[in-house]
């Protein structure tokens, strides 16, 4: 199951699944985008590809979503929760509607999908759960501090997911891709920094196989991210990041 | 960060004002809001100035890179236009399928197969990839959106093929593929010693063998002027053999720009002299995947910054056969004459099968394939001595690969130029068509050469 299957970050991933010839199941919010990505992954070999228009953060459609996968599917082997807006943070910083509406679909949506589908896992003791996050949450910085708090809630609940489902053999994997090359970022002009949807895509399907747990996309995320959190908070309070 | 030049790197022009990259069909942005002129760009294969649109709209299309039906009970697929010839190849190969019309690198869109109508190593048997399309859709800049076919919209159908971008965007395309029996190709490499041996072999080969081409030694001279390789193929019958590409795709890119003087005339005759007696017999044969046989470029990324700074030229004209062979001998003597080496000299004879494409480049001839590094003027004499010869022989040259034919020269070529502008799309323009249909871009044009050639000449 593939959710914000038009992301094309998942869509990349999506297409190693159905070359392999994966039967998947899609949730998008725009119909024909969803009808575009279904139609690509079965030319590319996917044996079975269902889907079904959703905006998840109407949370109190996610317990009848998972019925609906279990039934056409007969099962689950891996998640993939991809779905996400990178807010205006201006917007955020004068609207609280903004900024809670930013956390309802980065954080509180996925939190309400993980909780129905761990105990599915948990059940059925083996499986994968994968989550885009972002390096956003590694540390507040003012430029991106709503969508970067929210993914850090998103981070913290990952991660206790993962001490929780270790001993039932099911993986959690957090995946914190940097500046990705995306219709979410075409309004930003790109630097040396960008990495393709393709590249952080095939790095995803590999720790998806391997059972990672933590995936920073490309690799160098990890080191920058490193230092950055490690920069001590008097002297970051003064930084323009 | 993405840079939109062409695959030359000749014109050096003004970046486009503004990058506009398209991601989804139904969201297109509104075309007639643009002020300049838009050009679509997608891999930027094209070696002159037809992908450029100097200082204007770019149309980013290759994010529209979907898939959309693939029957392959008859071979007939449908996909979008940002899709490369390299994803397609990945999908349709492993189930027995192949390209009707490959070029020699499978890093181009299908949008701009299409609007190059491009062709390969099988002209004589297969016609140009136009020939193959079944339908596609065109979106104008008022808005419509035009299903175009030999049978729907005819006119529009038979402009955009071979129609350089001009006549709006493509959204997407439907296309036959040919069936194969797995992914190797049987080869026959052979030596011949002067043209009119080529076309002993050429006129041997054509019928029997779906693939030809040969490569020529430019810079011999005298007795040796005209010998090369020719090269024949047809892919493998076997049942036995893998459907599965050995991709060996070397993990080598040219990472920055080659210092200009590596390439010079004595480099050109050691790596020419080489190929030629790369092999003792006069015949030798074998098998391969088809990998190396169609794209034996692609597997050194970037290969195009060996040329240097200053970029190269390529330059691919037709001539028609009936002439005893005379305009290719005396171009080849031209060259030869003018030390003015090309690297890598393509052969190769068109077939007859006609494109619906009303501004295609094949016809019925000869083609010859050249590459030159720029250096200034002197490479645009040249050329333009070239041109001499092929307007006399009632030949034609690819737009695909010029960046720097005459408009007087163009209109030659193409006659029917005319009649083919009717259709293009009033917000589309591109560096090429301005330069050979508007005689004062053209002056312009050269002062800028002028001064980068002197730069480059240093």
């Amino acid at each position: 199951m593939i959710v914000g299957a038009t992301s094309a970050i998942a869509h990349e991933t999506a297409k190693l699944y159905a070359k392999e010839g994966a039967e998947l199941f899609l949730v998008g919010r725009t119909d024909s985008k969803l009808e575009t990505v279904a139609s690509d992954l079965r030319v590319r070999g996917a044996k079975r590809v269902e889907t079904c228009l959703m905006d998840v953060t109407e949370l109190n459609r996610h317990q009848a979503l998972f019925d609906e996968v279990i039934a056409k599917l007969g099962g689950l082997d891996a998640v993939l929760i991809a779905h996400g807006t990178l807010g205006d943070q201006a917007q955020s910083q004068q609207s609280a509607e903004a900024a809670l509406a930013e956390f309802n679909t980065n954080c509180l949506s996925v939190i309400s999908l993980l909780t129905i589908l761990a105990n599915y896992f948990e059940g059925k003791k083996r499986g994968c759960l994968a989550v885009i996050s972002s390096v956003a949450g590694d540390r507040g910085r003012q430029s991106n501090y709503v969508y970067g708090s929210a993914k850090a809630g998103l981070n913290a609940f990952l991660a206790g997911l993962r001490n929780r489902l270790f001993k039932s053999g099911v993986t959690v994997l957090t995946i914190k891709p940097g500046f990705v090359d995306t219709p979410m970022t075409a309004h930003i002009k790109k630097g040396l920094l960008f990495a393709s949807a393709e590249k952080v895509g095939a790095d995803i399907y590999k720790a998806m196989q391997k059972g990672q747990d933590v995936l920073y996309t490309p690799f160098f995320w990890r080191y920058i991210m490193l230092i950055i959190k490690n920069v001590p908070e008097p002297i970051f309070k003064r930084l323009k990041l | 960060m993405k840079q939109y030049e062409s695959w030359g790197r000749y014109p050096k022009i003004e970046p486009p004002s503004e990058v506009k990259p398209i991601f989804w069909q139904d969201a297109m942005p509104d075309l007639a809001q643009f002020t300049q002129p838009v050009l679509p760009y997608a891999y930027g294969r094209s070696y002159g100035d037809s992908c450029l649109n100097d200082g204007n709209v770019a149309l980013d299309v290759s994010f529209l890179n979907k898939f959309l039906a693939f029957d392959d009970e008859n071979g007939v697929l449908r996909c979008e236009a940002g899709v490369s010839l390299a994803n397609i190849l990945e999908v349709i190969v492993p189930r027995g399928w192949f390209l009707p019309v490959t070029p020699g690198t499978k890093y181009v869109s299908v949008g701009g197969a299409i609007a190059n109508d491009i062709h390969g190593k099988n002209h004589h048997h297969g016609g140009t990839f136009g020939c193959h399309v079944t339908c596609f859709e065109l979106l104008r800049s008022d808005g419509t959106r035009l299903i175009c076919s030999p049978t729907e919209n005819t006119a529009l159908f038979q402009a955009t093929i071979g129609g350089l971008g001009l006549t709006g965007l493509i959204l997407w395309a439907e296309f036959r593929l040919k069936p194969i029996q797995n992914a190797f190709i049987d080869v026959e490499h052979i030596r011949f010693a002067n043209v009119e041996e080529f076309f002993e072999i050429t006129a041997q080969s054509d019928e029997d063998y779906e693939y030809t081409v040969s490569w020529v030694d430019c810079l011999a001279k005298g007795k040796s002027a005209g010998r090369g390789m020719f090269i024949r193929g047809n892919h493998n019958q076997s049942r036995y053999r893998s459907k599965l590409a050995v991709n060996r795709k070397l993990p080598l890119s040219v990472p920055f720009d080659m210092p200009s003087f590596l390439l010079n005339p004595l480099s050109m005759k050691i790596f020419n002299t080489t190929i030629y007696n790369k092999q003792f017999k006069k015949v030798r044969r074998g098998v391969t995947s088809y990998d190396p046989f169609f794209y034996p470029l692609d597997m050194l990324d970037k290969w195009n910054k060996m040329y240097g700074k200053a970029g190269f030229l390529q330059y691919q004209l037709v001539v028609p056969f009936n002439d005893d062979f005379r305009a290719i001998k005396e171009i080849l003597e031209r060259i030869a004459a003018s030390g003015e080496g090309s690297f890598l000299a393509v052969l190769k004879t068109f077939g007859s099968i006609k494109s619906p494409g009303m501004l295609s480049f094949p016809k019925p001839g000869v083609t010859l394939a050249l590459d030159f590094p720029y250096y200034g003027q002197k490479t645009l004499r040249l050329l333009d001595q070239l041109d001499e010869v092929v307007r006399q022989s009632d030949g034609s040259v690819y737009p695909a690969k010029d960046a720097r034919m005459s408009p007087q020269s163009f209109q030659q070529y193409y006659p029917n130029w005319r009649e083919f502008a009717q259709y293009i799309d009033p917000k589309f323009s591109s560096s090429f068509w301005r330069r050979v249909t508007e005689p004062m871009e053209e002056k312009v044009h050269h002062v800028g050469t002028e001064k980068h050639g002197v730069k480059v000449g240093i």
